[in-house]
């Protein structure tokens, strides 16, 4: 880092003022200055201290021109027009001041967002970056990828037992087993998907618009996506008409549970419209055409905040859903409509895969 | 402790929220649907919010807000209402609340 200290010094000893001339030094010295670790304080406080010194040379100049209070009402004028001028250039200094304080902050976000895509493809590639710029933003995306790719890795194994209790499951519905045993099978595949939940609160913590984007699913599962995962009332209907024939009771309860389960639904949509609404409102108050960087963007991120709770209130809502299911059928329907809720999953994910493949039709 | 407690125990359903709380707002949409319109205090707005703040978490409640009492008792946060709503409790409980019957 180098700064004009030397030139300033110089200049300060001169009797005449030039602060034009001044600005035009500090404005261009920066400009030279390529290293991105300087923080925009370090570049305030100079350029706040070349600030006080034009205020305080200004008061010398008034100080000295006191002493020729007795001539000529000539080099009064000049002196007063110099004053004018003085406070009209340190007016300007100021504006510049601001105009390139937010033009810094315009840039350090940009390079805190680049940092984390390129953090972001080296984990994908597998590599590890050590070190970096500055370490203090790329903690933070550091914690939140490792929270992730813990999160990818967790789900990995969870996809793998999935399957494989899906397969128990449909061995032991044909094999006949005893109530018993199936029991064991439908606690611990109640568990199971409580477990999942429990990852994703995890995450969520980290980072939220993850969840929200539901990236760890294939494509097919993702077009189904509400907050963060399927939607409770979209479970009872894949469920319901795997598990004929229902008594009376059963029919009534399921019924109830699907109403409730809609309107908590309902009333989570409308709050996640509401939490929208806000963020937009909040990012688009005051005036527009002042830069990225402005506290509205702060306030905002306030606001978001409220989403990692939707997110937890949409998993606690599959959550409760299943349970209470479990409580209506027997133990016997319980285990077909977590096959039946299993083998759809897979059929999606299925699908995701033939899709994919699935040869484009020319341009 | 003693505002919220005074105005918890008031008759009816009393929701404590904020409001910038868009959860809070998703509690009064699920109360609407049920025919109940609570009595909502909005405690960022009181002189005394942050005391009330306090006195919610002392109570027991992970989040302040949003906070369901029904006939003077807690229910609880979102959490407890949906558990109590799917397992076909919270209706009974609003039941001498509702003022449009569904």
């Amino acid at each position: 880092m180098d700064f004009p200290s030397t030139q300033f010094v110089s200049s300060q000893t001169m009797a005449t003022y030039e602060p034009i001339h001044q600005i035009g030094m500090w404005g261009e010295n920066f400009k030279s200055i390529s290293n991105p670790n300087i923080s925009a304080s370090v570049i305030v406080d100079v350029v706040n201290k070349l600030e006080n010194e034009s205020e305080t040379t200004s008061h010398e100049m008034l100080a000295s021109s006191s002493k020729h209070d007795q001539e000529a009402s000539k080099p009064f004028d000049k002196i007063q027009r110099r004053l004018a001028q003085n406070r009209e250039a340190a007016r300007k200094s100021r504006l510049r001041k601001k105009a390139y304080v937010q033009q810094l902050e315009n840039s350090r976000l940009k390079l805190i967002q680049l940092e984390q895509e390129l953090e972001r493809s080296r984990q994908q590639q597998g590599l590890y970056v050590g070190g970096g710029l500055d370490t203090g933003h790329l903690g933070i995306s550091g914690a939140v990828n490792s929270g992730i790719a813990a999160f990818e890795l967790g789900y990995e194994r969870w996809m793998e037992e999935r399957n494989k209790q899906i397969c128990e499951l449909r061995s032991a519905l044909n094999a006949q087993i005893s109530d018993i045993e199936l029991r064991i099978l439908v606690e611990s595949g109640m568990s199971h998907y409580f477990e999942l939940f429990r990852m994703k609160s995890s995450v969520a913590k980290a980072d939220v618009f993850y969840v929200m984007s539901g990236k760890w699913k294939t494509s097919a599962e993702r077009f189904f996506s509400w907050i963060g995962g399927f939607r409770p009332s979209e479970l009872l209907k894949v469920l319901v008409p795997q598990i004929d024939p229902l008594t009376d009771q059963q029919i009534l309860d399921v019924c109830n549970l699907k109403q409730s389960c809609q309107q908590a639904e309902d009333a989570l949509s409308q709050g996640m419209e509401k939490l929208r609404e806000t963020v937009s409102a909040t990012l688009a108050s005051d005036q527009m055409g002042q830069g990225i960087y402005v506290p509205q963007v702060a306030m905002a991120m306030e606001k978001l905040e409220a989403l990692v709770r939707f997110v937890n209130q949409a998993d606690h809502l599959r959550q409760q859903t299943l349970q209470q299911m479990s409580y209506i059928l027997t133990t016997r329907q319980a285990a077909r409509g977590l096959l039946a809720l299993g083998e759809y999953i897979q059929r999606l994910q299925a699908l995701s895969t033939l899709w994919a493949n699935h040869p484009r039709k020319p341009a | 402790m003693d505002k919220v407690t005074r105005l918890a125990s008031e008759k009816g359903v009393v929701l404590f929220s904020k409001s910038s709380c868009c959860l809070c707002y998703a509690v009064t949409i699920l109360f609407q649907e049920l025919g109940v319109t609570p009595t909502i205090h909005e405690i960022d707005q009181d002189p005394e919010g942050r005391e009330m703040e306090k006195a919610l978490m002392r109570l027991g409640c992970n989040a302040p807000v949003p906070a369901i009492f029904v006939g003077g008792r807690l229910v609880g946060s979102m959490n407890e209402v949906m558990s109590l709503h799917l397992s076909g409790g919270l209706v009974p409980l609003l039941k001498p609340y509702q003022t449009v019957l569904n």
